[in-house]
């Protein structure tokens, strides 16, 4: 984004691709749904969570916020969904417009269910929210359902779900009101690999050609590779955006990207960058300390 | 448990321990006073108790009936008194603030020590004895369904938070359901304690009135020295008290069975 490119120094932009990559469908032409401009953000107990962090999102864009834990990925999230407020600087978010219901929806790292439901009252929820009875929501439930592949389980309790499905059933629950934006927290961190790269290639299925905006937390660089077309690198203490990658391979990415040797230089170009961004300070500082 | 693994045969040993120690205990007690010709108005054997329970069921039926109403008539108002309170603070925290020490003065005084004064404001003895069983059944499902209406998940709170959820939303669909097992919980203790309150509310209102519970029959057959008859109504008591356990347990696995973790079949 133009925008975050002006805030950033020239050197920490590590991508070895062009910023617009021909096969995309140009998204960032179009206006940013999310938008951060130099956000600052101080908890009230101290906490510097973020340091003049600016970045966009537009629609249709798949975005990952990479970096390790504490640096602020979190905040990010919750300050887009208009869960938090920033101390300074600008936000702008559909979920910040007033109005009776949210375009936003939001993927927490556990499945966050009412244990009390069953799956399918669970992705009725937002719905009914809006005030749409069980009978007039149940078509579009049921739908969401069938494309997570939970058509059978809508009369089970999560508590009889295996991890993997609680979390298509959170995802279903975000889907249903086909959200603009649509904010995920390292929703798969507990998984096991197998079912987190097929939940990486589903979710990428669900969001590819609906001019959603996704923004993707995440600790892993394999899966901030894989899902999206620019990758933050956040760096701790406080928490900042120190560099963007842009992965240009096109959608949809089938698994095969995963073995190619696209894949392995992005991944290779966002850990290098990541390792700076965690290493780079905690090296200098005890130094700094001795002198 | 499930209805299915009651009716397993290995079932059946675990389900047949207590019954056996319970005939164990009274097979010794009808042994000792047999034994020992200990007289009946001292200690009367269990079988005493029963022939004594059978022959006076007619007329301990009506005062068990007397006590019946004043427990469960008393723990459904504590039910509804309870949960409405509860919701009322759970919406509005300045009112908690505010009556919440009248709730905590109400349970900490000693119910016997206020009964007398109850009985002479209240002047119908039933509302009276309902007042004293209330007063000491209210608080446990008050106290618990207050931390349960707070109990709600954080990451849930922030999703109706998102979703623009009204307060009445948040009550209905997140707070009342995560505030459940701690009612159900509270309902457990309350369930004891109304009996406990009907029958010492009971004790001090004596034999005034002319309907009376079963504890009034216990203090007149102890008048009388008829103590098989006191054991015949302490019997039915104990078997009132064990009967809302039993109900209060299913409740609990009706309401809980399929997704809380207190209701977990699994071993812990």
């Amino acid at each position: 984004m133009q925008a975050n490119s002006a805030t950033m120094p020239p050197d920490a932009l590590l991508s070895p691709y062009p910023p617009h990559p021909p096969l995309l469908p140009h998204p960032p032409l179009l206006q940013p749904l999310i938008a951060l401009q130099r956000v600052h953000k101080q908890f009230d107990n101290g906490l510097q969570a973020l340091s003049d962090v600016s970045l966009s999102v537009a629609p249709g864009e798949f975005v990952a916020l990479l970096g390790p834990s504490g640096c602020g990925k979190s905040t990010v999230l919750r300050l887009a969904a208009g869960l938090d407020a920033a101390s300074s600087g600008t936000v702008q978010a559909p979920a910040l417009l007033p109005g009776r219901t949210s375009e936003t929806a939001y993927v927490f790292q556990e499945p966050t269910l009412l244990p009390w439901a069953s799956v399918f009252d669970n992705v009725w929820l937002p719905l009914r929210l809006q005030g749409r009875s069980r009978a007039d929501a149940a078509a579009t439930v049921r739908q969401v359902l069938a494309r997570v592949g939970l058509a059978d389980f809508e009369q089970a309790y999560p508590a009889a779900l295996s991890g993997g499905m609680k979390m298509r059933a959170s995802i279903a629950r975000a889907l249903v009101t086909q959200p603009r934006v649509l904010l995920m927290d390292e929703p798969f961190a507990a998984l096991d690999d197998i079912t987190r790269q097929k939940l990486n290639a589903d979710l990428l299925q669900w969001w590819h050609g609906r001019l959603m905006a996704a923004l993707f937390v995440t600790h892993s660089v394999a899966e901030a590779v894989f899902l999206s077309q620019r990758v933050l690198v956040m760096a701790p203490r406080p928490g900042r955006v120190v560099a963007e990658l842009v992965i240009p391979q096109p959608y949809p990415r089938s698994a095969d990207f995963r073995h190619s040797s696209a894949f392995a230089d992005a991944c290779r170009a966002v850990g290098a960058a990541l390792s700076e961004a965690h290493d780079g300070p905690a090296r200098q500082l005890p130094m700094a300390g001795l002198r | 448990m499930r209805p299915a693994a009651l009716w397993r045969s290995s079932a059946w040993p675990a389900r047949l321990l207590p019954a056996l120690v319970l005939l164990g205990l009274l097979a010794a007690w009808e042994g000792v006073v047999r034994t020992a010709h200990i007289p009946a108005y001292t200690l009367p054997a269990p079988s005493l108790v029963a022939q004594t329970l059978v022959a006076n069921f007619g007329s301990l039926a009506g005062s068990w009936w007397v006590t019946l109403k004043i427990t469960f008539g008393a723990l459904a108002l504590a039910c509804i008194g309870g949960a409405l309170i509860a919701a009322l603070f759970a919406l509005s925290p300045t009112l908690e603030r505010a009556l919440f020490p009248v709730a905590v003065v109400l349970q900490v005084t000693p119910i016997v020590a206020v009964a007398p004064l109850i009985l002479i404001y209240v002047e119908s003895t039933t509302a009276a004895l309902l007042l004293c069983a209330w007063i000491v059944a209210f608080f446990p499902i008050l106290s618990n369904t207050v931390i349960g209406l707070r109990a709600a998940d954080a990451n849930l709170r922030d999703l109706f938070r998102l979703y623009r959820a009204t307060p009445w939303q948040r009550l209905r669909l997140l707070r009342m359901p995560a505030a459940l097992p701690y009612f159900v919980a509270g309902l457990k203790i309350s369930g004891g304690l109304s009996l406990i309150g009907a029958v010492t509310a009971e004790m001090v209102a004596g034999a005034a009135g002319r309907e009376t519970g079963l504890a009034s029959r216990i203090l007149e057959a102890s008048f009388r020295t008829e103590t098989p008859k006191m054991f015949a109504a302490l019997a039915l008591l104990v078997a009132t008290g064990v009967m809302i356990f039993w109900l209060f347990n299913a409740l609990s696995r009706w309401l809980l069975g399929p997704w809380h973790a207190s209701e977990s079949s699994r071993p812990l």
